[in-house]
């Protein structure tokens, strides 16, 4: 279909600082015992898509991720990593890796994304409207935990900063204005002359950039090549590819046609004319027709692109696993009401619900829990809304709820985490009392203490 | 409605009539018009077998300009239609077996009941590799990483052998492997990076030489306990492709008779089976035209557009007119078949004939896959058919001992040539005999939005003409407005109404202007409905129709009424209106059990209300059809 796909995974996040590190870089955190990375390789690769790029921040990084997608996507997916240097951000990485692209269009995902939306759909309005961009919406996730509204106001108030203010035209097709996160801070400065042409504009803030992204090959690149400096496809590209929809400057939509003709004769080239006036006038023209055509009616003078949208339908799921709270939003929700993205998956058939784990006596776990392989739990525990990963040894009467503990953890007896983020090789001795924190890779909490909404960490040496 | 009825039957008997049809039409239609309107108005009941004697006894007056056809050769029809449906039956067997043992040098001598595994393998295998050889090849360095496929792979240590194998599959400039020598020089070198790999190890030599050489029997567990995770996932993958295979041939071979009768429940299980696009039914239709494909609208378009990438056979310019069609961002009978024939065009040009098979047989295939799905997008229009049948013709042409590349350039220039000849240069002899037609002081009536009756007024008005026209629309697609949007531009005087003002607007009107989808040997126009209409109108009150239509659009089929063959459109178009969420009448009653929308997209008009067809050979009465299509067809089609 003549598509690229280049898989933005990224390396490490600030917005993550204690889970991820050096040895778990962002793209292999896992959610529900599987890293990040391959729910969207998996579902690129259910639609058929198997050649890949993966850019990777970081040459280390790099070496991580491609190990493990070569022990797990042998065989099925043919994937090619580009390390790219840290923080130059997304466009800076299509930048570095632009020389490769050769496709008609480019199929931008964010390595982050978990989402159920078939890429496939973002691609085929990006060609039905032969689109410059074509982004993919979706609705704003239900952020925050379901039962304890102890954090809520927090939560509130961080989400209140990120809101997306996009506006549609009247047929939800079209994007207008994108103003993103740090963009708005009392007013929004919407574009005067894509008004006038449109005539309508629907502004929305419920829906969210789902870093999703179909571009016209030669539009990124020159937009790359004019534009050195930005840095963020979200936050430069895209607004600006908006901004300029209707007087694109240097946007070769339209050149290409000239070129052909230049050697063919002149009588086909008003053949071609007259074959485009016939397509246009036939087809129910856009603004974008109406905004360039002169009033006299005259053949279009100013150029134009097309930034369409794709907006996920209510019923799908995607989030993008950029903060914390995201992170134990999806899982949460992948154990629970989006299982779907699980099943099937076949990275590692053992992900099962407690088949494996050795239980001891009166231990509980719940529904919507996710127990690893090799993990033991003593007795009388409790778990609940959780996920456990693989070969953790958990002690007699220790609650686990709402939480994420990671691989080769150690919990001593009575313990109690409670919406907390708990790394791989962490060990937590006796009467270890966590709320809302988040404790690094191979920490060791002292027997005894409480913590309660902090970031527990190892010093960098 | 009785009086009508009664009337008719005992006035004129030798004439069915069905359709629209005012009581008591006058005897002699004439007046306002110029004498030679009369000649061309003379043969009143029209019958095609009279035709001819009509035009022999043709008088000098008769605005009939029909040129002698340029050859002419009796036979030559059924020779090449022989030829054409040929290959469509007989393409599935005879194309694999003939070429195997070219391909398959290096089978040693199999016997022949082992030969037919192997030629549906070998093919396979070649798509199968790719994604298989390639473990993830993780190259740090970015410059590295992205090299061209092909070489890159290079990295990957011991897969040599698939590096070889890929090219030809993976990169679009290798595709065009023109000559023989260069196949066969490709081979040798597979051939040469098999002994080596076999040399390497004994264990993926056997391996690979199992997957080749391996009985009739089940190859598949054959393969399977080969201990080295590469072949046997190769192999796993090749099997995949030719699962794969299997039911696209299936499609290819029963596509979905573009004349279904969908009031069939088991051939529409059947041909949903087959379907691309989902299609759900709508429940409630009308009972007459229930035998009409009618869908939910509003369901086919995500679900194929979530199919994206999962159509493997499907190009992207074939893809992406089709999402048109269904999104109706292409509509009208020129431009969906120029739109096809570019998409065909894009199609053709990166074509290559797979191994074993040759062009003409393989691409005659792959093209009708391509409509079968077009089909499924929308049914095709007459214009449309007859530029598919003109494509098909041109490929079965083709001499064998063209080389792929001349091939396909010919067939380029000739759909080139198609669009030319058939849509552009016709329009425009048709706007050059339609201007004779426009006298200053003319008031002209046009319905919907013809290309063709557009160039013809804004060339009268280039002329210095002086003459008003009243665009007359309808309601949903209010294609009119459009229309009149380009014509008010250009500074002509225009009325807009809607048909339901039709017949109080008439009054004024002296000639109107229809465009059409399609006119039938009988001389009935097939066009946007309401087109019927309107040319009733018109008789009634004695104003000449002209209807402008390309002779690429006639079609030999005799159609009386538009209730066999026609087209539903989505019923909600005409239960809402679009901008108005105030009239809702009919919110929560759509899907009543005793309640039918009925959305038609085409009508019949009958021959007896055109007055005129201008076509590209000149302007002939609705009675000339049949010559046009009997006498040029063959030229256009067959020659």
């Amino acid at each position: 279909m003549d598509f690229q796909v280049v898989v933005l995974a990224g390396g490490s996040s600030k917005n993550l600082t204690p889970l991820v590190s050096k040895e778990l870089p962002k793209p292999l955190l896992p959610v529900a015992n599987r890293p990040v990375l391959s729910y969207v390789l998996h579902q690129l690769e259910q639609n058929n898509l198997k050649d890949l790029i993966v850019v990777v921040e970081g040459e280390d990084t790099a070496l991580v991720v491609g190990a493990w997608i070569s022990g797990t996507f042998i065989d099925r997916l043919h994937v090619e990593i580009a390390a790219v240097p840290e923080d130059i951000g997304t466009a800076g990485a299509i930048r570095a890796i632009s020389h490769h692209l050769t496709a008609k269009d480019i199929l931008v995902v964010s390595g982050d994304l978990v989402s159920d939306v078939p890429p496939g759909a973002v691609a085929a309005t990006h060609r039905r409207h032969d689109a410059a961009v074509t982004a993919m919406l979706s609705s704003i996730p239900v952020s925050g935990p379901l039962d304890s509204g102890s954090s809520g106001g927090k939560d509130k108030a961080k989400k209140l900063g990120r809101y997306n203010i996009i506006g549609l035209d009247p047929g939800k097709q079209f994007l207008l204005h994108i103003a993103t996160g740090a963009e708005i801070e009392k007013d929004a400065r919407l574009p005067k002359h894509i008004l006038r042409a449109v005539g309508q504009m629907e502004i929305r803030s419920d829906l969210m950039d789902a870093h999703m992204y179909a571009f016209k090959r030669s539009v990124l690149q020159e937009v790359l090549d004019l534009k050195d400096t930005f840095q963020s496809l979200k936050e430069d590209v895209l607004p600006y590819l908006v901004r300029s929809q209707l007087k694109s400057e240097a946007l070769s939509n339209r050149t290409p046609q000239g070129e052909e003709n230049g050697n063919e004769k002149v009588t086909s080239q008003n053949n071609q004319v007259f074959v485009s006036r016939i397509l246009a006038n036939s087809s129910t023209p856009s603004f974008h027709d109406h905004s360039s055509e002169n009033p006299d009616g005259s053949a279009p003078t100013r150029k134009t692109h097309k930034c369409c949208a794709y907006i996920a339908s209510s019923g799908s799921y995607c989030v993008r696993l950029n903060s914390i709270q995201a992170f134990m939003d999806i899982n949460r929700d992948v154990t629970g009401e989006a299982d779907h993205l699980l099943t099937g998956t076949s990275s590692d058939p053992n992900n099962n619900i407690g088949p494996s784990p050795k239980l001891g006596t009166k231990t509980t776990v719940g529904p919507h829990c996710m127990l690893g392989e090799g993990s033991e739990i003593g007795d009388k525990c409790q778990v609940k809304r959780s996920v456990i990963g693989r070969h953790c040894r958990i002690g007699s009467h220790v609650k686990v709820v709402n939480s994420v503990v990671m691989n080769h953890v150690t919990i001593g007896d009575g313990c109690i985490i409670q919406s907390s983020v708990v790394c791989s090789n962490v060990q937590l001795q006796e009467r270890v009392v966590l709320k809302d924190c988040q404790v690094g890779a191979g920490f060791v909490v002292t027997a005894g203490s409480e913590y309660k909404a902090e970031s527990l960490a190892r010093k960098e040496k | 409605m009785d009086p009508r009825r009664s009337a008719r039957t005992v006035s004129d008997p030798k004439v069915r009539q069905v359709g629209f049809f005012t009581p008591a039409a006058p005897p002699e239609r004439s007046c306002s018009d110029p004498p030679r309107q009369q000649d061309l108005i003379q043969p009143q009941s029209p019958s095609s077998t009279q035709v001819n004697d009509h035009f022999r006894s043709g008088d000098s007056l008769s605005p009939v300009m029909i040129p002698p056809p340029p050859h002419h050769h009796s036979d030559t029809l059924h020779r090449t239609a022989l030829q054409v449906t040929s290959p469509k039956t007989a393409f599935s067997y005879s194309a694999r077996t003939v070429t195997i043992p070219t391909e398959n040098d290096d089978v040693p001598s199999s016997l022949s009941p082992s030969r037919k595994v192997v030629a549906v393998k070998s093919p396979s295998s070649y798509p199968g590799v790719r994604a298989s050889s390639v473990p993830a090849s993780e190259l740090t360095t970015v410059s590295v990483v992205n090299l061209p496929p092909g070489i890159s792979e290079k990295a990957g240590g011991g897969a040599s052998v698939e590096v070889q194998n890929d090219r030809p599959v993976r990169s679009k400039s290798l595709k065009e492997k023109t000559s023989k020598a260069e196949r066969r020089a490709m081979q040798e070198a597979q051939r040469a990076a098999k002994a080596a790999a076999k040399a390497e190890g004994t264990k993926a030599s056997s391996a690979a030489t199992k997957v080749v050489t391996s009985a009739n029997t089940k190859p598949s567990k054959a393969a399977k306990p080969s201990s080295q995770k590469n072949d046997g996932s190769q192999f796993a993958a090749s099997e995949k492709k030719v699962g794969d295979r299997a039911p696209e041939k299936d499609r290819k071979k029963d596509a979905p008779h573009p004349r279904m009768q969908y009031d069939d429940t088991s051939r529409v299980e059947k041909a949903k089976k087959r379907a691309v696009v989902k299609q759900t039914e709508v429940r409630n239709r009308v009972e007459l035209f229930r035998h009409l494909p009618q869908y939910e609208h509003g369901t086919q378009l995500p679900d194929l557009e979530t199919k994206f990438f999962e159509l493997d056979p499907m190009h992207p310019a074939v893809y992406k007119v089709g999402l048109q069609y269904l999104s109706g961002d292409i509509r009208g009978g020129n431009a969906r078949c120029i739109a096809m024939f570019q998409a065909f065009k894009e199609a053709i040009k990166d074509y290559s004939t797979p191994p074993e098979k040759t062009l003409i047989r393989d691409l005659t295939a792959r093209i009708s896959s391509y409509v079968s799905f077009l089909i499924e997008c929308r049914p095709l229009s007459v214009s449309m058919g007859n530029a598919i049948k003109f494509l098909k013709n041109q490929i079965a042409k083709l001499p064998l001992a063209l080389s792929e590349s001349e091939a396909k350039a010919t067939l380029v220039s000739d759909i080139d040539r198609f669009i030319n000849e058939k849509i552009i240069v016709a329009e425009k002899v048709i706007v050059k005999h339609a201007v004779t037609k426009i006298r200053d002081g003319d008031v002209l009536l046009t319905y919907g939005a013809s290309s063709a009756v557009e160039m013809i007024l804004l060339h009268a008005h280039e002329l210095g003409k002086q003459f008003r026209v009243v665009v007359v629309d309808s309601r949903p697609k209010l294609e009119g407005q459009l229309l009149l949007r380009r014509l008010v531009r250009k500074g002509l005087s225009c009325t807009y109404t809607h048909v339901n003002a039709v017949s109080c607007i008439m009054q004024e009107v002296t000639r109107v202007f229809l465009g059409a989808s399609s006119v039938l040997s009988n001389g009935t126009v097939y066009s946007r409905v309401g087109t019927a209409c309107v040319a009733m109108v018109a008789h009634a009150f004695r104003v000449p129709v002209l209807v402008c239509c390309e002779a690429y659009k006639f079609h030999e089929r005799v159609q009386l009424d538009s209730i066999c063959f026609n087209e539903l459109g989505n019923p909600d178009a005409i239960s809402k209106v679009h901008g108005r969420e105030d009239i809702n009448y009919l919110d929560g009653f759509v899907n009543r059990e005793n309640l039918q929308l009925l959305n038609l997209v085409y009508d019949a008009t009958p021959s007896d209300y055109v007055s005129m067809i201008i076509t590209d050979y000149g302007m002939i009465p609705p009675t000339s059809v049949p010559v046009i299509v009997r006498e040029y067809r063959r030229e256009h089609l067959w020659s």
